[in-house]
């Protein structure tokens, strides 16, 4: 375990992370659009166990703002590969493994703090979260987050080029998000669609969030935090031995 | 120009790398000495780029034996890369940081204690006459000021081995004499081994002793001067010639266009 390689990838990423505004704004106008368009507009029309559609989706957008931070904070890994720096760390008295930790903590980070963003929101729209709720909440964002970028790490680190990952990205971090029970209930689907909700391990992260926020919930807690859990570490030893291999 | 001991510090052995199919470098020996500066020169595509990968443990080679500082690159590569700085071909600095954020984060993962890692920094960016545009955004350098700025941080934690891979392409002549003198005042001083690769003559001249390479395999090996009196010539671009003959060799990407399909991908992710 290497302290000072972890910290300096962490760092830097979120040194680099607030100069850009750009992904900054995008990361604030995100969920205000799904929240305030999509929530309001559906919110005469839906009615999910009494919740208004708008609570319901709460816990999918923070959710949303997680997975998205997470998944673009590991293309810096491509970015590094194609301009350069990750040579500069790669010929670094440094092990492989500490660059993986470095980078999935660096992610969580800055996805969490995304995720932050989204629960700003929660008194404009009149959800109540008491102190204890929100103790268990944010470690719980900061988990799902870590899982994600898991996941995002595996991707980008093995693929060659920008357009890969930006089609992978676009085939799975959007499916992800929308057969994550974010937008609509999990029950009473139909068989192939099912399958693919509960192999998602967003669906674990949402209902997680849901049962915090709003009491509500499709899985007991064991279940939503073992897959989870499992899940990322398959992804961080896959990881590992990605950047192992020369 | 002799201040090099016959002391080795890089010792290859029959090296070979290939590439699924394809022979990167064909069972390749030299040896290295400590406080020479050493040139590697050869066309594009002849295995200078994938040598220096072997040598800094960025490549693993197929067969036979690599030793710098006495480490062996399998078997002991944190150890190798305690002893070596080095300069790519390609910039490798984190442009959106400042110059002292990137050779603060380059002191970090060489592991130096902070108070140390204050001094170096001050120390190689005078050095470089960098030093007031420390809080600047690397971003907003000249080409000359970034690599000034690499070569700052490939010495910052004082490697026995420099690897310079054609440190000096895209300078103008200006940026390459000052750059040069810079390099060759610190072998003497600093008693620092260099090797570098190049494609400008003038700047292999410089060198104690040059190996050509060619097709993978390295095929003379020498003093300028000793290569200049074996071929009859007057200037190391005649020799280079005639032993590496006058067709152009093909290129990989260059870094534009990798830069456009990158912004291509992000556009879509947005």
């Amino acid at each position: 375990m290497d302290f000072d390689a972890i910290w300096m990838i962490c760092l830097r990423d979120i040194i680099r992370h607030f100069r850009d505004r750009i992904r900054l704004l995008s990361s604030i106008t995100r969920p205000v659009l799904w929240l305030l368009i999509m929530g309001t507009g559906l919110k005469n029309s839906f009615n999910v166990f009494g919740i208004s559609y708008v609570h319901f989706i709460f816990p999918g957008i923070i959710a949303m703002n997680l997975i998205f931070a997470a998944m673009q904070s590991t293309i810096s890994i491509i970015w590094d590969r194609e301009f350069g720096f990750l040579k500069e760390i790669l010929v670094a008295p440094i092990s492989r493994t500490s660059i993986v930790l470095g980078k999935a903590l660096s992610g969580s980070a800055i996805a969490f703090i995304e995720g932050l963003f989204v629960l700003i929101f929660a008194p404009l729209i009149k959800i109540n979260i008491s102190l204890v709720n929100l103790s268990l909440l944010l470690p719980q964002m900061f988990f799902i987050a870590l899982v994600c970028t898991s996941l995002g790490i595996v991707i980008a680190a093995r693929m060659t080029s920008f357009e890969g990952f930006g089609a992978i990205s676009n085939f799975i971090i959007m499916p992800m998000f929308f057969l994550s029970g974010a937008m609509f209930p999990i029950d009473n689907l139909p068989h192939w669609i099912n399958f693919i909700v509960r192999v998602n391990p967003l669906t674990y992260g949402v209902d997680l969030l849901r049962r915090t926020i709003l009491g509500v919930r499709f899985f007991s807690f064991y279940i939503d935090f073992l897959f989870l859990i499992i899940f990322f570490l398959i992804m961080l030893y896959i990881g590992i031995f990605e950047f192992n291999k020369h | 120009m002799n201040n090099y001991t016959f002391e080795k510090i890089i010792e290859v052995k029959n090296l070979s790398k290939y590439f699924g199919q394809i022979i990167a470098l064909e069972g390749i020996y030299f040896e290295v000495y400590k406080g020479e500066v050493f040139g590697f020169l050869g066309p594009n595509g002849a295995g200078k780029t994938t040598t220096i990968n072997i040598l800094c443990t960025l490549l693993s080679p197929s067969f036979g034996v690599v030793i710098v500082n006495g480490f062996n690159v399998i078997t002991s590569p944190n150890n190798v890369r305690r002893s070596i700085g080095i300069i790519f071909q390609e910039l490798t600095l984190d442009e959106r940081l400042t110059a002292y954020e990137n050779l603060n984060f380059h002191g970090m993962i060489y592991h130096l204690p902070k108070k140390i890692r204050r001094e170096r920094i001050k120390e190689v960016l005078d050095m470089v006459g960098l030093y007031t545009r420390k809080d600047y955004i690397v971003r907003t350098f000249s080409g000359g000021m970034k690599r000034r700025l690499e070569i700052a941080r490939g010495l910052m934690h004082r490697p026995s081995v420099l690897f310079l891979d054609e440190p000096t392409i895209g300078l103008d002549p200006q940026t390459r004499q000052h750059i040069w003198e810079y390099i060759l005042n610190l072998s003497q001083r600093e008693k620092i081994t260099i090797f570098l690769t190049t494609h400008y003559m003038d700047e292999a001249e410089i060198c104690q002793r040059v190996g050509i390479i060619d097709h993978g395999k390295i095929v003379d090996l020498d003093t300028p001067s000793a290569l200049k009196n074996k071929y009859n010539v007057v200037s190391l671009n005649e020799v280079f010639l005639q032993v590496t003959g006058v067709d152009i060799r093909e290129e990989g990407a260059d870094e534009k266009t990798r830069l456009g399909q990158f912004l291509r991908a992000r556009n879509k992710l947005r």
